[in-house]
């Protein structure tokens, strides 16, 4: 066991500190709060300025706008990072899922020419997966894609898209064929999102935001030189895209331990400190430590992975704790605050309404990216291999699914 | 970074467990638990045999030399089979605080016989429920001679000396060595919710003892001592939980209800998936700890107390959810979910109960 840096990590650590020092605005609470259209350009900014300096996408290959370093390099970058205001995670999802969809299936002249501008955020991108009958169960989505000469044609809706206002390409998991089991009649492609038969249509989210969008497909159309994988082995595909995301997503999960912490040493409850306050600490102990658990466990994912192992469903554990940590953490908090908990913009409203925001927000994280009890399924049966439950959709054609929405 | 044993310790883990699987099967916790010695003597011989107690104990005291890791693996293991000997009293605790604090004669009169398994050694600290070890200044040392009472006492029914926390005429805090076969103490088997490892009350009257550790000490050691424990307790922990975790899950998926596995109910899954959840974060927490301990880090006394906050949750928890998972049958005496939930109870308050490290944890976190 060793938790030091190598001379190398350490060399790149205080590159990084001093890139950052020079470069990086400090914390500023209530970024949360601000507009949604300042943020959005905000995090453009801050990413071209840190692809400039060679900070982006660290563990991607150099020539498609990485640098080549290994996931470690990953973890020190977010722990600088972690010190500052700057939007380093804002199009974690569009690249976390699209950057290794496109890496394993593009072609190299793709590859080259997409990747570092994806990287930069000089085009963003998305992940369309979801639909409105296919959420938990992605793979009942049914989004069709039909093939006619070189060209594929999209019909159908997704939804809980993140960022696709913002995006110039997604990649969409489509079916191509009805007549076969849900997860063997699925493929994966790219696709241009600027064109006439996609429109884009945020949806209004209970904290006012519109993160999410519903994407409509009209004959939209694709070339097939944009397919990622093979014709209807696009489950597969799309699992193997998950499955990179899940170390991404578990180095970056937020928890709200930090502003809860901050929030107490800076706070008086009745004139006393919080941090003297009984109650208040014995949430500190709770949720310090889950919290430091969550980040050892992540040291050890990535002790894993550097082994030359792979990322496995231990990764939903980070987010089923952090998820609902933010949560209660932000409820907690404003019960402290009496009626006046109920102002986002008073005063006397702490770290500039964070928790009033976050306690709306983090409904939502306990959704994406696959709920609380989707995780907890994944981990009892694959990380634990308990039995499935019976299901009715085991060995039946796509089309012959029961599915609720059929005369909606 | 590397957070992870390595491969020599991996290999002495799993020669604990193998031999612990022989040997060391729950029908002889279980004779011990049904009141018919206080520890497996036999067991204690053959592990004596394999070299735990001398893990680590200085080269120069008959020891092994070994780091702590080593004796984290080991811990899980011991924790995993609910081993009846007396290692936690004597290995954990004493043989550390005479290690690290013992004066020469004492080191050369007791460590020689620790790591050979033939003097066993427990920490006397507690004086009445719902006070914290720390505070338990009761018992009094004048001329050489001590007198009070102790409680709950882990291994005081048999051990052959107690380090034992006192309070003298100028009311300073100390450690005292106290051979325990002498006319001066009596003790007495105490009952205990988990009566697999005894605690014992010994009353001291006018009994001969030595200072141990420095005048006015006691609260520096313990704490220390406690800390260094909570790491290998939080070890123990992490097997019992794994142990009771598989418990759970082997016999639930055997089990049918409703025409089906009840492992297949999605409520029966999703408390394995939380007690999964529990069960990591205190693994990792125990390994940073581990980490931390091997390495004498600054971030040590944090890294314990969180280790051992989470342990004592992830061990409640598990042991409490496999009872409810074996539904009627984890009730009964006959099958074994019990000696772990009473293991579970007895680890979380054997070095300071969960109160008393949360409090830790919070007064580390904060630097207060």
């Amino acid at each position: 066991m060793d938790f030091n840096d190598t001379e190398e990590q350490a060399l790149f650590r205080a590159k990084a500190k001093s890139w950052l020092a020079a470069n990086a605005q400090a914390k500023r609470q209530g970024l949360m709060a601000g507009n949604q259209e300042g943020r959005y350009q905000q995090a453009v900014d801050w990413y071209h300025k840190r692809y400039d300096a060679g900070f982006s996408c660290l563990t991607w290959p150099k020539e498609y706008g990485g640098q080549g370093l290994s996931q470690m390099y990953q973890v020190i970058w977010n722990q600088e990072v972690s010190h500052y205001g700057e939007p380093d995670e804002y199009f974690v999802i569009g690249i976390g899922n699209c950057g290794p969809a496109l890496m394993t299936f593009a072609s190299e002249e793709q590859k080259q020419t997409l990747l570092p501008r994806m990287a930069r955020a000089d085009d963003i991108w998305c992940q369309l997966f979801s639909e409105p009958g296919a959420g938990s169960d992605v793979a009942g989505l049914s989004t069709k894609a039909e093939k006619t000469g070189n060209e594929w044609k999209i019909n159908g809706q997704k939804i809980w898209t993140s960022g696709a206002q913002y995006s110039r390409y997604g990649v969409i998991l489509t079916r191509t064929d009805p007549e076969v089991s849900k997860y063997r009649g699925l493929t994966m492609f790219m696709i241009d999102l600027k064109q006439a038969g996609v429109e884009v249509k945020p949806i209004k989210q209970i904290d006012g935001g519109s993160h999410f969008n519903e994407v409509f497909f009209n004959d939209a159309v694709i070339p097939d030189n944009y397919r990622l994988g093979e014709v209807n082995e696009g489950w597969g595909a799309a699992l193997m895209v998950l499955m990179n995301e899940r170390l991404a997503n578990a180095t970056a999960a937020p928890d709200g331990f930090e502003d809860f912490l901050n929030w107490a040493k800076a706070s008086d409850i009745d004139g006393v400190a919080a941090t003297q306050d009984p109650i208040v600490r014995d949430k500190l102990a709770t949720w310090y430590a889950q919290h430091a658990g969550v980040e050892a466990t992540t040291f050890r994912m990535i002790t894993a992975v550097a082994k030359g192992g792979v990322p496995g469903a231990e990764g939903s554990l980070g987010k089923l704790v952090g998820a609902s940590m933010n949560q209660d953490i932000a409820n907690f908090v404003i019960q402290q605050l009496d009626a006046g908990g109920q102002l986002t913009a008073d005063e006397s409203t702490p770290l500039d309404g964070h928790f009033q925001s976050a306690v709306l927000m983090a409904a939502g994280i306990r959704l994406a990216g696959g709920t609380d009890e989707i995780m907890r399924n994944i981990i009892a049966e694959q990380v634990l291999g308990l039995p499935q439950e019976p299901r009715a959709d085991k060995g039946v054609a796509y089309k012959d699914i029961p599915s609720g929405n059929t005369g909606a | 970074m590397n957070f992870e044993f390595s491969d020599d310790q991996k290999l002495i883990q799993d020669q604990a467990r193998q031999f612990l699987t022989e040997h060391s099967p729950l029908t002889v916790t279980r004779q011990v638990m049904d009141g018919g010695s206080a520890y497996d003597s036999h067991l204690w011989k053959s592990i004596v045999d394999l070299g735990w107690t001398a893990t680590a104990i200085d080269e120069q005291y008959g020891g092994l030399g070994l780091g702590s890791l080593e004796l984290c693996v080991i811990a899980q293991e011991l924790g995993r089979s609910l081993t009846p000997i007396p290692f936690f009293s004597t290995i954990y605790l004493a043989a550390a605080v005479i290690q690290q604090h013992g004066n020469e004669q004492q080191k050369q009169s007791l460590l020689p016989g620790i790591a050979a398994g033939e003097t066993i050694v427990c920490m006397a600290s507690s004086e009445v429920a719902g006070q914290h070890l720390l505070q338990a200044r009761q018992t009094q040392f004048k001329n050489g001679q001590l007198s009070g009472k102790k409680i709950a006492v882990l291994d005081g029914v048999e051990a052959d000396y107690a380090i034992v926390s006192a309070t003298d005429a100028n009311k300073n805090h100390s450690l005292y060595l106290v051979n325990l076969h002498q006319a001066g103490v009596q003790r007495a088997l105490s009952p205990s919710i988990d009566s697999s490892r005894p605690l014992a009350s010994i009353e001291f009257n006018q009994a001969a003892a030595e200072p141990l550790g420095a005048d006015d000490a006691a609260s520096v050691i313990l704490t220390q001592a406690f800390d260094r424990a909570a790491v290998f307790t939080s070890f123990e922990q992490l097997g019992g939980c794994e142990a009771s975790m598989q418990m759970g899950i082997d016999y639930t998926k055997q089990r049918f209800a409703f025409g089906r596995s009840v492992a297949s109910f999605q409520a029966i899954k999703h408390i394995f998936a939380d007690m999964y959840v529990a069960v990591e974060l205190a693994r990792s927490n125990a390994y940073f700890a581990a980490w931390a301990l091997s390495v004498n880090d600054e971030k040590l006394p944090l890294a314990a107390a969180t280790a051992r906050v989470s342990a004592i949750d992830a061990y409640y928890f598990c042991s409490k959810e496999n009872i409810e998972v074996h539904g009627g049958m984890g009730f009964t005496w006959e099958f074994d979910c019990h000696l772990y939930y009473k293991r579970a109870q007895l680890l979380s308050s054997i070095i300071g109960s969960s109160r008393w490290w949360r409090e830790q944890l919070v007064s580390r976190l904060l630097d207060e």
